[in-house]
């Protein structure tokens, strides 16, 4: 049986098929009568349980919890009703299984298979038809039509693409822009309170926005960009320019809290080492010299606020930001 | 055929004759209802991806009665006590609900989510026994490319899923997902505002999400499903090697009745365990994480296992930004986030036909192929893979660093030279291990296996005897194809075609020697003559 492609001279010939090792249900009547038994059991128990099922979804109580040892505490009804549900689903499919493999015939057999290709014949048979179609169509002769066609199609591809235009505004200016303007205040996120450079002692930190006019609160869309960090420092522990130092007050320096790299909360301020961490990439920031990146993949320092006091003693913005806060973007200049 | 007329059949009834007058279909399943499969463990595992897919589309049809896909901000009064009176999305508050005040409906969401997982889980290890065992070749190559397609579609789709309940730790995912269309040069930030109706994350996202996941996406997987398993239908499943076995036929059993039993049931044990999962192992506790704040994180922030590797890539990439002419170019998501996965998969898919242009074979295979027989390919498979799970490991490595107390520096240093080092190492061991269990096959062929007793002959000397091992066995280890390397000096190939030449030619040449260069020659007549010329 050389039925191999390249001609190759096989060592060895097909043995054929092994021959068929009898199972006990095969010829022990006894054992076939066991099999059908465990068929039907697990069928049985398929059934109870959807019964069970029924019985849990109206008799237990929707807000009654117990405890699982290891598990821990959770719904009853969510977990009888789980549970019920997994018994009649999976015994339905042992049992199935369980018939296939104990009473069904298990002798192997053979099928022929024939290369994919079409034969000889056929392929004559449709090439024929097909250049009858094209002929009939004259798309061969008629090229004035093939082409404006050609054009058409391509043309009308670009009506939806058109429509698409309206999924969005333009972006413009808009990834440039916060909220924070000259003299605006620190109130702190949750609560909004005016934050005072006393309230802050060194080793402190605060998570700030700026307060907005007529008391006017801050969607989703100004928290992303306008989610600022306060932390306060010894001052000599501050390791910034001439222009960097005067943004800063007694100590207390201002950055933008959304990454420079994919705009996650920079959330983790480790006071030791005074280091900011970015959870999502674990981008790392140096607060002493101004959240220069000293690890991870973020390219850029977080932005710096300018901050001061006003003649009250509260904390307020010297003026916006001078870059854009957040991720980079293609746009991005700086 | 006689006694048809004289035994009634079990479809000679009413309702066969009104489907069959109406489509003919008895002519279709005549010859297709004990149509033959080939049994093995391994085959299974393509049908775990279809049934979680299908308990998906179940499942998730219950979670879209109770699901509003609106960002609208609501105060939440549900029986949940810590949220009492937070502010939160729809989106979000209705996933609370369902949780807590639907009968069942944590139930349903766990076994979406479990399901989830296992589908991609399934997909990917259905993927991994494709290709080493050479099931993608001649003529099995669309369906290569359709489950490509579908794991894809279905890393797509999960991401969609779990980032619809606008929770804290799924709209961190979402924002990462916009930085890295933002990223994308010159159209990046039209295309994020576009997506987005806006600057992030805007108010209509979730609802155009939820479109995208409900329908676009699972009607295009279910169309790809519908191709991939005509085609396995009409190309007949591949099999093992073994006795009986030929690329010219298929062993197996019929459909009706040992596969609709075995198939029809193990859906039923699929469904059963996922249900077992859903009921006991909390998934996705998203009360605990809170509703989504673009101004706050949660320690620990993870994406479910099938995006791990690509979060695991952006987190060890090099911080490189290029600023330039007032633009800028965010290397650090380019690379790890298109880039890569790019090459990757591009490479996965054009895989099949890169090695049948370097082996010119164009015959079709049916019989699989055990991974030690062709080592190169085998070497390379696990060298991709090692390269996603270190990719994979780093995603994870601020939980690693806190579980084994390491610092989260040494371990991304670990995976940055990891990720090179490791796959060619692993590379190179696969190939030696390949190449000795094929010699191993050859030594058992030729002289016999091992029996452990020892004789000593009348000299003195002792022999372990070797027992010859059965016909069916060295047909089974003899009925793999090597290929030659392609020589170098002719210009005319065996077939008397004129070889490409020039680069293009001597690229294949060496590709060929890379890929079949070193293996170890099957037992030829002339081996077998020669030894048992030696006893």
């Amino acid at each position: 049986m050389s039925d191999h492609s390249q001609g190759e001279i096989e060592p060895f010939s097909d043995p054929g098929l092994p021959a068929h090792v009898h199972r006990r249900a095969d010829h022990d009547p006894v054992a076939e009568k066991r099999a059908e038994r465990q068929v039907a059991t697990l069928f049985v128990i398929s059934a109870l349980s959807t019964i069970a099922f029924i019985v849990s979804f109206v008799g237990i109580r929707s807000d009654q919890y117990i405890f699982l040892p290891l598990f821990g505490t959770t719904n009853a009804q969510q977990l009888a009703l789980g549970i019920f549900f997994a018994l009649a689903l999976s015994a339905i499919g042992f049992g199935a299984v369980h018939w296939a493999k104990t009473l069904m015939p298990d002798t192997e057999q053979v099928d022929l298979r024939h290369t994919m290709r079409s034969a000889e014949v056929d392929r004559r048979e449709l090439a024929a038809t097909f250049d009858d179609g094209a002929r009939d169509s004259g798309i061969g002769r008629r090229s004035l039509i093939k082409r404006t066609l050609g054009a058409a199609l391509a043309l009308i591809t670009i009506s939806p693409l058109i429509l698409l235009r309206d999924l969005g505004p333009l972006p413009r200016k808009q990834l440039e822009h916060t909220n924070w303007q000259k003299g605006s205040r620190l109130i702190t996120d949750p609560g909004g309170i005016a934050l005072k450079a006393a309230d802050l002692q060194v080793g402190g930190v605060a998570h700030v926005l700026p307060e907005l006019p007529n008391g006017r609160h801050q969607t989703l869309d100004d928290l992303t960009r306008d989610a600022v960090l306060v932390i306060r420092l010894r001052p000599e522990d501050l390791h910034l320019n001439a222009e960097r130092t005067n943004w800063t007050h007694d100590g207390i320096i201002a950055f933008s809290k959304l990454c420079t790299h994919m705009g996650c909360a920079v959330g983790l301020y480790e006071q030791r080492t005074h280091h900011l961490l970015c959870p999502c990439h674990q981008s790392t920031f140096d607060v002493t010299t101004g959240a220069s990146v000293i690890f991870g993949p973020a390219a850029r320092p977080l932005p710096q606020l300018a901050i001061t006091v006003d003649s009250e003693g509260y904390l307020v913005a010297q003026h916006g930001f001078t870059e854009a806060v957040g991720p980079s973007f293609w746009e991005r200049s700086v | 055929m006689s006694d048809t007329q004289a035994t009634k059949s079990g479809i000679d009834n009413g309702a066969f004759d009104f489907l069959d007058e109406r489509t003919g279909i008895a002519k279709a399943l005549k010859n297709n209802l004990r149509k033959i499969f080939p049994d093995h463990w391994s085959f299974m595992l393509g049908e775990i991806a279809l049934y979680s897919f299908i308990i998906l589309l179940l499942s998730g049809t219950f979670l879209t009665f109770f699901f509003v896909p609106s960002q609208e901000e609501v105060i939440y009064h549900g029986s949940y006590a810590p949220l009492a009176g937070l502010q939160m999305s729809q989106a979000y508050a209705s996933t609370i609900d369902m949780s807590f005040d639907v009968r069942g409906g944590l139930l349903m969401r766990q076994i979406h989510h479990w399901a989830a997982l296992i589908f991609l889980a399934a997909m990917i290890v259905h993927l991994l026994r494709v290709f080493f065992t050479g099931a993608y070749r001649k003529p099995r190559e669309f369906n290569w490319l359709l489950g490509i397609g579908l794991l894809t579609l279905g890393i797509l789709e999960g991401f969609a899923g779990y980032s619809l309940p606008d929770d804290l730790l799924s709209g961190t995912g979402l924002r990462i997902a916009e930085a890295i269309v933002q990223a994308i040069p010159l159209v990046g930030t039209y295309l994020a505002f576009f997506l987005f109706g806006g600057p992030f994350p805007g108010h209509i996202f979730i609802s155009r999400l939820y479109t995208i996941h409900v329908l676009l996406i699972p009607a295009i997987i279910l169309a790809l499903i519908t191709v991939h398993l005509m085609l396995v239908w009409f190309q007949k499943h591949t099999q093992y090697p073994g006795p009986g076995r030929t690329e010219k036929n298929v062993v197996g059993y019929p459909l009706m009745p040992v596969y609709m039993a075995k198939a029809g049931g193990f859906f039923f044990i699929v469904f059963g365990i996922t249900a077992f999962l859903g009921a006991l192992f909390s998934i996705n506790p998203i009360w605990l994480y809170g509703p989504y704040n673009p101004s706050q994180i949660s320690a620990g922030s993870q994406p479910d296992f099938y995006m791990g590797w690509l979060d695991g890539l952006v987190r060890m990439a090099p911080n490189l930004e290029t600023h330039a002419f007032g633009h800028t170019i965010s290397w650090n998501i380019l690379i790890p986030a298109l880039i890569v996965p790019g090459i990757f998969f591009t490479g996965l898919a054009l895989f099949p036909f890169l090695e049948s242009w370097v082996n010119g074979d164009k015959n079709e295979h049916h019989l699989l192929e055990r991974p030690r027989n062709a080592p190169t390919r085998t070497a390379l498979g696990v060298g991709g893979l090692t390269f996603m799970i270190v990719a994979l490991i780093n995603g994870g490595n601020d939980i690693i660093a806190t579980h084994f107390g390491l610092s989260i520096n040494q371990i991304m240093w670990f995976s940055r030279i990891g990720i090179f080092l490791l796959p060619v190492i692993s590379f190179l061991i696969t190939k030696r291990i390949c190449l000795g269990l094929a010699h191993k096959d050859r030594d058992t062929v030729l002289h016999g296996r091992e029996s452990g007793r020892l004789v000593m002959l009348p000299n003195g000397e002792y022999i372990e005897v070797h027992e010859q091992i059965s016909a069916d066995e060295k047909w089974t280890l003899t009925q793999h194809k090597q290929y030659d390397v392609i020589a170098g000096q002719t210009n005319v190939d065996s077939n008397g075609l004129q070889r490409a030449t020039g680069i293009k030619g001597r690229t294949r040449r060496a590709l060929s020697k890379w890929m079949y260069g070193e293996q170890v020659a099957k037992p030829t007549t002339a081996d077998l003559e020669i030894e048992s010329g030696e006893h």
